[in-house]
């Protein structure tokens, strides 16, 4: 693994204006998140829904200007760039949308649609009908499928066709956005074989976002864990899942249902519903929800760095009796 | 006397390419306060057999057989919309997937919860303090003010247990709730579970929970029913099929939830091959062209096997001594 981070994320924030023309506001969807992600590593964002991990990716995408921070790709700013300055970033740095039969043209053929990377960004004598069936066979679809439309795909074949179109540019990178949601478990695992063994074939760079806690602990390299725009965590996915730091991230793990019914949960339930956006509580944003509560999270932020809270946890460590939340 | 007894069912659709035999001899039971949980993947049939519940087929759609029997008296098969009208809703109520699809945005939470209460005679005051009361019981906090609030102004989560509470708000007998977890996160899913289960004892309901999520069917469902491309393969208790799963489909699903491999792998298991065509039904085993322990006597049409007491499975495999290591 080479020590150059392919991409690196500094400070970044996304803020979006809201309210009307006599309050206007802005609330922060992204608050200043740092991490790099290496060659052939893999990067999972984990958080609920609301957490900031599409607008993140977006951001990094430039489909979402920043407000603050900068993103650095191999080597070359790539905040702020304009239309036509983004495109040959975008050649080097692709992404897979959520939806995956949504995010193919329903009146392009498969064929079509994999190759569409390459009219757009410049066929320079490649012999597209070729170039289609390569990468059908390298997501591990027969030849005869390029003449299929998006409706006559399986889920899963739909998937593997989103994979197609963004390695089809040999990039460097490739965001995935909640790349099994919506999949079948059986099939899941299909699309996640494929992108591990691409990685490693190809040697690409993935960052994936996922709320699937499952997923993450099998595909990803290193972990953060998104609450409010802020990572709460950071760390090797390993050694995150065994022994938690952030009462969040020990919450997350905890609430992972799993198929055996005699299975005793020992779980960590979060009380109260997660703040609005547009009213960050004050001190450590997590107090209002923390069973682990101490009054100087009320008031002060919690340090930086890896683990962003006052009293990370000890390996184990069990939630105090029911408390009294104010 | 079970809530919801299907018997034979068999749910055709018509299509340019001949019929399609979407349910296939289709039986189990919903006991009284039971909580039974259907699980298959895309394509077993899972919206089908809620819409036949409902009467809500699309045109092309048709019960050729079989028997949808509620509370011993009516078969939701052969009712007339206007009786079926009568059931949905006060009797039988539905929770879906996305909680702001089920919600009106331009009207208050409290408006739609007391037009919901339409058939009842009682006042509006009467019927507000009853939409407090449910939402104070699926914990939505001050619950008084939030009748003014509008969908948006909720959460995720929140959104999801208005919708349950709107559900339940009537007392039905029986709840289909159809993946209603599914677009929440780990956390609120397992709060949202817990709610469920509290609120099916407290109004005594029999539920059936429909989900591809394994492990919140083990954690919230007293028995299960395993469905594959159409048909029943598998069904009996919770603890009888997620521990001595007998149908090889159910091996090879269980073997694929992520959440088993405890250990960290790279490669995760599969289940290679697509379901056939419900065209052209295979004669024998469905599940026939994709099984690890094919043999020949899967090419003969396959019957219901009792594995023990009310647990049984469609697979002649059943019965005979249990193989070795046989689901890899």
């Amino acid at each position: 693994m080479s020590t150059e981070p392919i991409l690196s994320v500094k400070d970044v924030q996304v803020s979006f204006p809201v309210g009307s023309l006599v309050s206007r506001g802005a609330i922060l969807g992204v608050a200043g998140v740092s991490f790099e992600v290496r060659p052939g590593e893999t990067f999972a964002l984990v958080g609920e829904s609301g957490s900031g991990k599409t607008t993140l990716a977006r951001a990094i995408n430039g489909l979402q200007q920043i407000s603050e921070g900068s993103i650095t790709f191999d080597g070359d700013r790539i905040d702020g760039l304009n239309k036509a300055r983004m495109k040959p970033v975008r050649k080097r740095m692709s992404m897979m949308f959520q939806d995956p039969v949504g995010s193919l043209s329903p009146r392009m053929t498969v064929g079509d649609l994999v190759t569409e990377p390459f009219r757009i960004h410049g066929t320079e004598g490649r012999n597209l009908r070729e170039e289609a069936v390569r990468l059908l066979t390298l997501v591990g679809l027969p030849a005869d499928f390029a003449s299929r439309y998006p409706h006559q795909l399986s889920g899963g074949q739909a998937r593997r066709v989103g994979v197609a179109r963004a390695i089809a540019l040999d990039p460097a990178l490739i965001i995935a956005d909640e790349p099994t949601a919506g999949l079948d478990v059986s099939v899941q695992g299909e699309v996640l074989n494929l992108l591990n063994d691409l990685r490693e074939r190809l040697g690409l760079a993935m960052v994936i976002i996922t709320h699937n806690l499952h997923v993450v602990h099998h595909v990803a390299d290193r972990t953060a864990v998104m609450y409010l725009g802020r990572f709460v965590e950071t760390g090797e996915t390993e050694a995150m899942f065994a022994a938690p730091r952030h009462p969040y991230t020990a919450a997350l793990l905890s609430a992972n249902p799993e198929p055996d019914p005699d299975k005793v949960h020992d779980r960590i339930t979060l009380p109260a519903e997660v703040p609005s956006l547009l009213s960050r509580p004050p001190g450590c944003e997590f107090h209002t929800r923390c069973p682990w509560v101490q009054d100087t999270c009320r008031t002060t932020p919690p340090p930086g760095g890896d683990v962003s809270c006052h009293f990370p946890l000890a390996p184990g460590a069990k939630p105090p009796a029911e408390r009294a939340l104010t | 006397m079970s809530t919801l007894s299907i018997s034979g069912l068999n749910v055709f659709f018509s299509t340019e390419d001949g019929p399609l035999h979407a349910l296939k001899d289709v039986g189990f039971d919903v006991p009284e306060r039971r909580i039974v949980g259907i699980v298959g993947e895309s394509g077993c049939g899972k919206s089908t057999l809620i819409n036949a519940i409902l009467g809500l087929l699309a045109d092309n759609g048709e019960v050729r057989s079989g028997q949808i029997l509620f509370e011993g008296a009516h078969d939701l098969a052969r009712l007339s919309p206007a009786e079926m009208r009568d059931l949905r809703g006060p009797r039988i109520s539905t929770v879906f997937q996305d909680p702001m699809g089920a919600l009106n945005p331009v009207l208050s939470v409290g408006q739609q919860m007391i037009n919901i209460q339409y058939r009842d005679s009682a006042t509006k005051a009467e019927k507000a303090a009853r939409a407090i009361e449910m939402l104070q019981l699926v914990r939505i906090p001050d619950a008084d003010s939030a009748l003014d609030r509008y969908p948006h102004q909720f959460s995720g989560g929140m959104k999801q247990r208005i919708a349950i509470a709107m559900a339940l708000m009537m007392e039905p007998a029986l709840l289909i709730a159809d993946e209603p977890t599914t677009a929440l996160d780990a956390t609120l899913e397992v709060t949202t579970i817990e709610l469920l289960k509290d609120l099916q004892e407290k109004i005594g309901c029999s539920v059936m929970f429909i989900s591809h999520h394994l492990g919140v069917i083990a954690e919230l469902c007293d028995d299960v029913v395993v469905m594959y491309a159409g048909e029943v393969v598998e069904r009996g208790s919770v603890r009888d099929v997620f521990q001595n799963p007998s149908h090889p489909y159910t091996r090879r699903l269980l073997d694929c939830d992520p959440a088993r491999q405890t250990e960290r792998t790279r490669i995760l298991p599969t289940i290679p091959g697509e379901i056939p065509d419900l065209r052209q039904r295979p004669p024998g085993c469905v599940f026939g062209a994709r099984c690890l322990e094919r043999h020949e006597g899967c090419d003969a049409p396959q019957t219901e096997r009792l594995v023990g007491g009310a647990h049984a499975a469609r697979c002649n495999l059943v019965g005979q001594p249990a193989q070795e290591g046989a689901s890899a």
